[in-house]
This record gives structure tokens, C-alpha cells and sequence, in this order.
């Protein structure tokens, strides 16, 4: 079967069963290993992508679901302003261990501040649940996504 | 290998299923973990499957003529946002899972799931609710403890489709909801408990109990709540144990990983005590 979707901004095909998973698509057909496989059953979001601008796990979806959507990843985000300043709030909260959660954290944030540049703490909260930390920086990353929505992110 | 269908149309879906059998996929967030295959390969699917998230004859929440009808591949964030689903079912699913999980879950998927630790399953035996089935041959409508048999277990035939859930549009004075889990995401509930009633007066009109996770099925009994019916609220506070101790005898949980059967049998009764001396 054919699925074309929208990949980081590019119109792309994909050929083959509409039952891989996603986050095996994305790693080893388009090379994009920022998508990391933590627990595989959609618990830890460290495979978190954006779909049509909303974070999912990207390991308990099949691929033949994903067609005519747009899909962002970790890569597709690098090049923008947005990133940037998400990135510099990461680093100035001290909200990266070892970093194998921080993609899934960012697009968990992104699509928080998407929803909501001016999320309260305890939406903060709500919204990153689906993505651990077992550094336990859990309190620096939240602090990270409060400088960053401090600091106006707008989409 | 197994196929994987995608229909443009529920017609051509419900024709796919007559024909093949294929599974239906909604959100795929239970089925994908049931079916789940080392890291890289095909997830260990036996029958084919029919994808039906995109379809949008069956997404979306219309209320009209006195009912609610969710189409079965809404999601859990599209509903837990919405103003015409009964606060309860809203409460219900804003504690399900996360957020990233509920932007692809759906209600049909929870419901078919028919896990007795389902959380929608709760709330939407306690507002009545039904689901609609679909096949080739028509649709049938069952009152949702009807279509839930067991754990795992439904009514659905192997050529239906579930297309749409739907709940009386009715408001209760007094509602509670409350999922004990091991922490507040991505647990499963070891005991949940929904509770709706109509005071008017001080005088019960209408009450309704529902215990999930501490039996095969969704605990209610009509035949009880009838005994609270024209009761004052205070005759029924004055002795809140006892009336909570009347649901004992219908709760058979078990022993998990997740909590024992003496633990989940104490705590639905303390939700239900809790329920008559502080909410109603």
C-alpha cells in the first residue's frame, strides 16, 4: 500500500504495510533518529512526533494511519526560531541528563505551547504525563517550558 | 503477512469487514500494545485490519433530539474539551492515560476494548448510554451493558463496526467521579467509581452507582438504586455504610499486579460512602 504524508514540512510517499510502526518508518526508512523507542507501548514518549501540530506516540501507531497528516519531528523542528528559544530554556534550566526523553520533552512542549502559549504550571504538568524522565529532571523541564512561554513563544 | 485496509467510506469499511474479518483500528493504542512484535518489526497482528480513524462519518459529537451521539473514532482529547459531553464521561477521560495517548485513543477503541478496568465504561453505564452497530445489513442499537459480556468479551459481530455511542442528554444535581490508580497518568484504574442522582427537595428522584475494575464487568444494579428512590437524602446519610454495603455482595475483584480483591472491595465501598455523605 502507498501512504503519502507530509514529513517535516515535505510531501512523501511510503510504500509497503500499513501496519509498520510509525517510529519504525520515521527511523529507518527517512533516517530520522531523533525519534527515540523508550518503553515501545506509548507509556515514556521518549517517540513522540507532531501530528497535524499534536503530540502522539509515534511506536503504538501504525503507519497506514498517519495518511494525508502532517508529520513533524525532532529534525523538522531544528531550523526554527521557535526550537531555538526552547532549546536555550532547556539548557538555562538545566532541564538535559542524558537526553534520550529530551525530543519527546520538546515535542510535548511544543505542542503544549501550540495549544497555549500561557500554560499554568499544572497544565504544564497535564501535558508532559505521557513523557518520563528517568533522571528525574522532572522539575527542570517543567521550568524550562515556563521560561520559554516567559519568553512569548508564538506559533 | 497480513493486509491492512483503508477504506474512504464506512460503507466500503463495513464491506471490508463482511469480506475479511479485518479487525477494526481506530487510535490502535490497545491494539497495538496487544499485538506488539520486537523493535522494527510488524506488529503481530493475526487477522487483517481495517483502518477507521479518518473516517468522518463516524467522528464528531452532534446532541440532538434529547441525545448525544459521539461518533466511535473521536478521540479522547477532542471529547474531554467538549462542552455537550456530561461532565462526568469529561472527567472520566481527562483522567485517562496522558494527553499524547488520548490525541489518538478513542472512545469506540475503549469501549470495544470491553477491559474491565475501562474507564469510559463507568460513566457511560451510569448515564444509560448505548452504542450503535453497523454491518452490511443494517444498524442495531444495545444498551452498553448489554454489549459488554465479559473482559474482552462484546456483542459485536464479526461483520459490525461500532459507529457511534450515544447518552441521553439529562443533567444531575449531584455527580462524582473518582479513579484510584497508582499515580495520576498513564495508570490503569485499580478501582473507578461514577456516581449521578437527582435531589429534589431533599427527596432522591434518581441515583445511579457504577464500580469498574472490581469485577469482570461494570457493577451496577438497578434493583438497589431503587431502594434509595423517594428516600430522604438525609435518611440515607444518617446510615451511609449500610446503603454503601449493599453494592458488597456484587463486587468480585481480583488479585493483580495493580492492587488485591480485599484492597479494590474496600475502597469501592469507602468511594460509595464517600459518595452518600459528602456529594449528594
Amino acid at each position: 500500500m502507498t501512504i503519502e504524508f507530509t514529513l517535516n514540512g515535505e510531501k512523501v510517499a511510503y510504500e509497503g504495510s500499513p501496519l509498520r510502526r510509525l517510529i519504525d518508518v520515521l527511523r529507518e526508512d527517512f533516517g530520522l533518529i531523533g525519534v527515540k523507542e523508550g518503553c515501545g507501548e506509548g507509556e515514556c514518549g521518549a517517540c513522540s512526533v507532531l501530528i497535524d501540530g499534536k503530540n502522539v506516540p509515534s511506536c503504538i501507531l501504525p503507519v497506514g494511519a498517519v495518511a494525508g497528516r502532517e508529520i513533524y519531528t525532532i529534525e523538522g523542528l531544528r531550523d526554527t526560531e521557535q526550537f531555538n528559544i526552547l532549546m536555550d530554556c532547556f539548557a538555562e534550566a538545566g532541564a538535559v541528563q542524558c537526553g534520550f526523553c529530551t525530543p519527546g520533552m520538546i515535542i510535548a512542549s511544543v505542542a503544549l505551547l501550540k495549544h497555549n502559549p500561557k500554560p499554568s504550571e499544572e497544565e504544564i504538568r497535564h501535558w508532559l504525563a505521557g513523557n518520563l524522565c528517568r533522571c528525574s529532571g522532572m522539575n527542570m523541564i517543567v521550568e524550562a517550558v515556563k521560561l520559554a512561554s516567559e519568553r512569548g513563544i508564538q506559533w | 503477512m497480513v493486509n491492512g485496509y483503508r477504506p474512504q467510506t464506512l460503507d466500503e469499511a463495513l464491506e471490508i469487514r463482511a469480506n475479511t474479518g479485518a479487525i477494526p483500528l481506530a487510535g490502535g493504542t490497545d491494539l497495538m500494545v496487544r499485538h506488539k512484535n520486537i523493535p522494527g518489526a510488524l506488529p503481530k497482528f493475526e487477522e487483517p485490519v481495517v483502518f477507521i480513524s479518518h473516517l468522518e462519518e463516524i467522528r464528531g459529537v452532534k446532541a440532538e433530539d434529547g441525545i448525544v451521539k459521539i461518533g466511535a473514532a473521536t478521540t479522547l482529547a477532542e471529547l474531554e474539551n467538549d462542552e455537550k459531553i456530561p461532565a462526568v464521561l469529561r472527567e472520566a477521560i481527562s483522567n485517562m492515560a496522558a494527553r499524547n495517548v488520548r490525541h489518538i485513543a478513542t472512545i469506540g477503541g475503549n469501549v470495544c476494548n470491553a477491559s474491565p478496568a475501562g474507564d469510559t465504561l463507568v460513566p457511560l453505564y451510569a448515564l444509560d448510554a448505548g452504542v450503535k452497530l453497523a454491518s452490511t445489513n443494517g444498524v442495531r442499537t444495545l444498551p452498553v451493558q448489554d454489549f459488554i459480556t465479559g473482559p474482552g468479551q462484546t456483542a459485536l459481530a464479526p461483520d459490525e463496526i461500532l459507529t457511534e455511542i450515544v447518552i441521553p442528554t439529562r443533567s444531575f444535581t449531584k455527580e462524582y467521579y473518582r479513579k484510584v490508580g497508582t499515580r495520576k497518568a498513564m495508570a490503569l484504574s485499580r478501582v473507578s467509581f461514577a456516581a449521578l442522582a437527582d435531589v429534589n427537595g431533599g427527596l432522591i428522584e434518581d441515583i445511579r452507582f457504577a464500580f469498574g475494575a472490581v469485577a469482570p464487568t461494570v457493577v451496577r444494579s438497578r434493583e438497589i438504586e431503587k431502594q434509595f428512590i423517594s428516600r430522604t437524602v438525609d435518611e440515607i446519610k444518617g446510615d451511609a455504610p449500610q446503603w454503601a454495603q449493599k453494592f458488597a455482595p456484587l463486587l468480585k475483584p481480583i488479585d493483580d499486579q495493580r492492587a488485591s480483591a480485599q484492597y479494590r472491595r474496600k475502597v469501592a465501598i469507602n468511594l460509595a460512602v464517600y459518595f452518600i455523605e459528602e456529594i449528594l
